[in-house]
């Protein structure tokens, strides 16, 4: 009983951790950052797998704790680190909106995402029903955080923190998602990192920059 | 007699060969003919020696099995196909009433199938090989379409059969007017598409059951019913032509090859009869007179639309198109006045008003298609398709001319002919509608009759006028004295067409059985319709009216032979051989004929409402005067243009939704997800 409970507020703990993670990447301009800030967030999915795992005695869990581990702890960051050397884009241009007004946002969608995750989670019999409202709002910061940011990098990681937060959310919602499915996103992440990168070279090749407001031009009239 | 087949069909059914299978037998034998062809996809001589007249003989194998079925008046068969998505197998079903348009299909397209192995020659535009793939896909698929039981394959079979004669009608992709008429084509079939498959999703019920059978069994609210048959009108109308859905039809058919829009016109748009029948007849539970007045009222509209447009046209495929539309009108005031009389419980005269459009269905498919091969040879003979280029083509093709005769004298409604029985008959019908209970109504729907007269003359006009331009007179160009006559194929073709015309017309009590096999089911078994012997058919009652094709025949035969003895030998006693009076004109050039032009101007004045004309009229004194005038569809540019600028209008707001910039777009899907969250919550 007394583990179970330890158990339970270590998660709560880190769920804090990663809502804590979600918005120092908003407030973040250094790209470097960002990328330590993102293996940060999948250290702390991969202890919250773990926890979960050990707790309900799922193998399968533990597979994706190890996946977790690998991929987002090391390899995406490491892929991202090299990229951004490579690229030089070690800074993020000036946020489209003002980082302040930008916290203040995240912290009405906090609000938004605990609200709606409160009758979901009187129905989840998980342990780990109550960090429901987090994940939601993890995903709905990283949303933010892509719409706000110019350069192409940065918007990437947006990307994959958002699925943390959906992985965050699946683990906590129910234990997990079907091995098949997650076997799937992950390799989706990995190549979807991979052709971005492709095409940031595309992009800076074409456009001297790697500032998305070039984009526009593309568009047919 | 009819009941008693109906029950011999009973105890028959039991011992017979499953009259499903064997036409499914020849459906997948239409497609592999149409992938045999892509083995040598340039080779002429194996599409045209080998595949079409194979294919032909499916069709007049699929007439023969559906006319053993409607003679025996067999029990319906079912089948269950373990094709298609995992839990959605394909359901058929063969009935009377499919087994009539079956029967439609089969004797339309041995005709059509025999004629085009002789049409098509040096390929122009699509390789022979495709556009023999296309026709045996489409005509599969319209076999598919007939006898479909669930929305599911229905769907799938109409869309193939909408895009496989999309891709038959751009077989000259090369000119920007076929394209053009094409994409016309396309955009109304997949408008009506979607107003049936709306119509679908109305009639399952609540019950997400997609066969026919549940939707037989399904109970609509009279709101939701009406719902279902106004989508059904729509859908269903615009693959038939019936006017406002019209505008497709008179650019299609021109732009097609001859036998495709023989096909188009003499089957597919019987398709959608079809389909309109088995909606407001089979699967929907209730019918509400308002729904037969509006068909009636519809029907009259599109036949009165269709006969004055062919009137003025200058373009013979064009004419013809507009000819279509006039027939079809006629079919759907056939069916509007068979609901109005089965709502206000007078089957007997629903069943007369029934069969009087499905005979007439099959009518229009054998004269139709007929017409249109027609003027696919003269079309061969002469690169002419303009109305004021053609004429005296009956010395130099004296076989399609005489063919083309028969064609005419039916669609324009001549005893002994096929055209005649089935307007009689629903002229007959109208005759009844006094009986009908609703006040006005019975006031109101006798002027109907009148207007089909009107119609029915017409017609008639625009027959003398599209024989008598190309075929009669002196050629108006001077190289149609190079026109050659049909070969073989394309002769044989039309003879089994202008046969069946014949053969309906002096024997009409064997389509009237057919047609009684239909009625007696879909009207719920009771009515039988037609008393008939071999010498007369009797629609109600003897004392009223009756009709025998054969004796009139025997009569025209027998007073042409008499005046032609009395006259050779009583009168003349010899031959002597002069040149006829001229009328004191010693010379006539061709330009002195009357035009296409001429002949449709009277209908021009009287009608003149209808039309958005532009005219340029040569003054007295210009040397070289050039008439020219432009005759627009009113509905065009009161319809179909303002829809289209709405269209237009409506993409550039989308548009603005486009603006380039990266966040704004995935600020849209970031909102779209609030959205939607806010909505769970």
């Amino acid at each position: 009983m007394l583990k179970s409970q330890l158990i339970a507020q270590s998660l709560k703990l880190l769920a804090a951790c990663l809502l804590l993670i979600s918005f120092a990447m908003l407030s973040r301009r250094r790209t470097q950052r960002l990328v330590i800030l993102f293996a940060w967030q999948g250290a702390i999915l991969f202890l919250s797998t773990c926890l979960v795992a050990y707790d309900a005695g799922l193998t399968e869990l533990w597979y994706s704790a190890a996946l977790t581990l690998v991929l987002k702890v090391i390899a995406l960051p490491w892929i991202l680190h090299r990229l951004i050397q490579r690229l030089g884009a070690q800074w993020d241009t000036e946020p489209i909106v003002n980082i302040p007004i930008t916290m203040l946002a995240g912290l009405a969608l906090v609000i938004f995402a605990f609200g709606l995750a409160q009758p979901i989670s009187m129905l989840a019999t998980t342990i780990t029903r109550n960090t429901l409202g987090i994940a939601l709002a993890v995903i709905l910061l990283s949303f933010l955080m892509m719409i706000t940011r110019r350069k192409a990098v940065t918007q990437v990681i947006g990307f994959l923190a958002m699925e943390n937060g959906l992985f965050f959310a699946a683990t906590s919602a129910t234990y997990g998602m079907p091995m098949v499915i997650e076997l799937g996103i992950a390799l989706d992440l990995l190549v979807g990192v991979f052709i971005l990168g492709i095409f940031f070279f595309q992009i800076r090749e074409q456009f001297d920059s790697l500032d998305l407001h070039h984009l526009e031009a593309l568009r047919e009239d | 007699m009819n009941a008693h087949l109906y029950i011999s069909g009973i105890t028959s059914s039991a011992i017979a060969v499953p009259a499903l299978r064997l036409l499914l037998i020849v459906v997948a034998f239409w497609i592999v003919l149409g992938l045999a062809g892509l083995v040598r996809p340039c080779s002429l001589r194996v599409v045209a020696h080998l595949l079409f007249p194979l294919g032909a003989a499916g069709c007049l194998s699929v007439a023969l099995v559906a006319g053993v079925f409607l003679a025996a008046n067999r029990m319906s068969e079912v089948m269950i196909l373990p094709l298609g998505l995992p839990s959605l197998p394909f359901h058929l079903r063969l009935d009377t009433l499919s087994a009539f348009f079956l029967l439609l299909l089969g004797i339309a397209g041995t005709g059509i199938s025999t004629f085009a192995a002789g049409y098509f020659r040096s390929g122009v535009g699509t390789a022979p090989a495709l556009l023999c793939l296309q026709y045996h896909v489409f005509l599969a698929s319209m076999a598919i379409v007939i006898l479909a039981d669930d929305a599911y394959l229905f769907m799938v079979a109409w869309e193939t059969m909408a895009l496989s004669s999309y891709f038959l009608v751009t077989s000259q992709h090369r000119i920007p007017e076929i394209r053009r008429a094409g994409f016309l084509y396309l955009l109304m079939a997949h408008l009506g598409a979607i107003c049936i498959l709306l119509c679908f999703g109305v009639m399952q019920g609540g019950s997400w059951q997609f066969t026919f059978d549940a939707m037989r069994g399904a109970s609509l609210t009279p709101f939701w019913a009406s719902a279902a048959f106004l989508l059904a009108l729509v859908g269903f109308g615009a693959k038939a032509g019936l006017v406002p859905m019209h505008a497709w039809l008179p650019e299609a058919h021109p732009a097609a090859p001859s036998p495709v829009s023989a096909m188009m016109s003499g089957i597919m748009l019987k398709t959608a009869v079809y389909g309109m029948l088995r909606i407001s007849f089979d699967l929907l539970h209730v019918r509400f007179w308002q729904w037969g007045a509006l068909m009636l009222a519809m029907g009259l509209f599109s036949a009165l639309y269709g006969a004055i447009f062919a009137a003025v046209q200058t373009d013979m495929k064009r004419l013809l198109a507009y000819s279509s539309i006039e027939n079809i009108g006629i079919i759907f005031t056939g069916i509007g006045l068979a609901l109005l009389f089965e709502t206000c419980h007078l089957p007997l005269f629903a069943a007369l008003a029934l069969s009087a459009a499905l005979i007439h269905s099959l009518n229009h498919s054998l004269f139709k298609s007929l017409l249109f091969l027609a003027t696919g040879s003269v079309l061969h003979a002469t690169n002419q398709r303009s109305l004021g280029k053609l004429g005296g083509l009956i010395r130099r093709m004296p076989w399609v001319a005489t063919l083309a005769l028969v064609g005419t004298l039916a669609i324009a409604g001549l005893p002994p002919l096929n055209g005649f029985v089935s307007e009689w008959l629903l002229l007959q019908s109208f005759l009844f509608t006094p009986q009908l209970p609703h006040a006005f109504l019975n006031m109101l729907v006798p002027l109907g009759a009148a207007a089909l007269a009107l119609i029915v003359a017409l017609s008639a006009y625009v027959m003398v006028k599209f024989y008598g331009v190309i075929f009669l007179g002196q050629p108006r160009e001077a190289s149609l004295g190079h026109a050659h006559d049909a070969n073989w194929l394309e002769r044989l073709g039309l003879g089994w067409l202008a046969f069946g015309c014949i053969a309906i017309g002096i024997q009409p009590q064997i389509v009237l059985r057919a047609a009684g096999a239909v009625t007696g089911r879909v009207l719920g078994g009771a009515a039988v319709s037609l008393r008939s012997s071999i010498w007369t058919i009797v629609p109600i009652a003897p004392g009223q009216a009756s009709y025998s094709g054969l004796i009139l025949l025997l009569g025209i035969v027998g007073v042409v032979g008499i005046t032609f003895v009395l006259v050779r030998f009583l009168a003349h006693g010899r031959m002597r051989r002069t040149d006829p009076w001229d009328c004191g004109y010693p010379w006539q050039t061709p330009r002195m004929q009357d035009t296409a032009e001429g002949l449709g101007q009277p209908i021009r004045h009287m009608f003149g409402a209808f039309f958005r004309m532009e005219r340029e009229l040569p003054s007295p004194s210009d040397v070289n005067p050039r008439y020219r005038i432009h005759i627009e569809d009113r509905l065009w540019r009161a319809l179909y243009l303002p829809m289209a600028r709405g269209v237009q209008r409506l993409a550039d707001m989308a548009g603005l939704l486009q603006g380039g910039r990266l966040a704004i777009y995935l600020l849209y899907s970031f909102l779209t997800l609030i959205v939607l969250l806010v909505f769970v919550l």
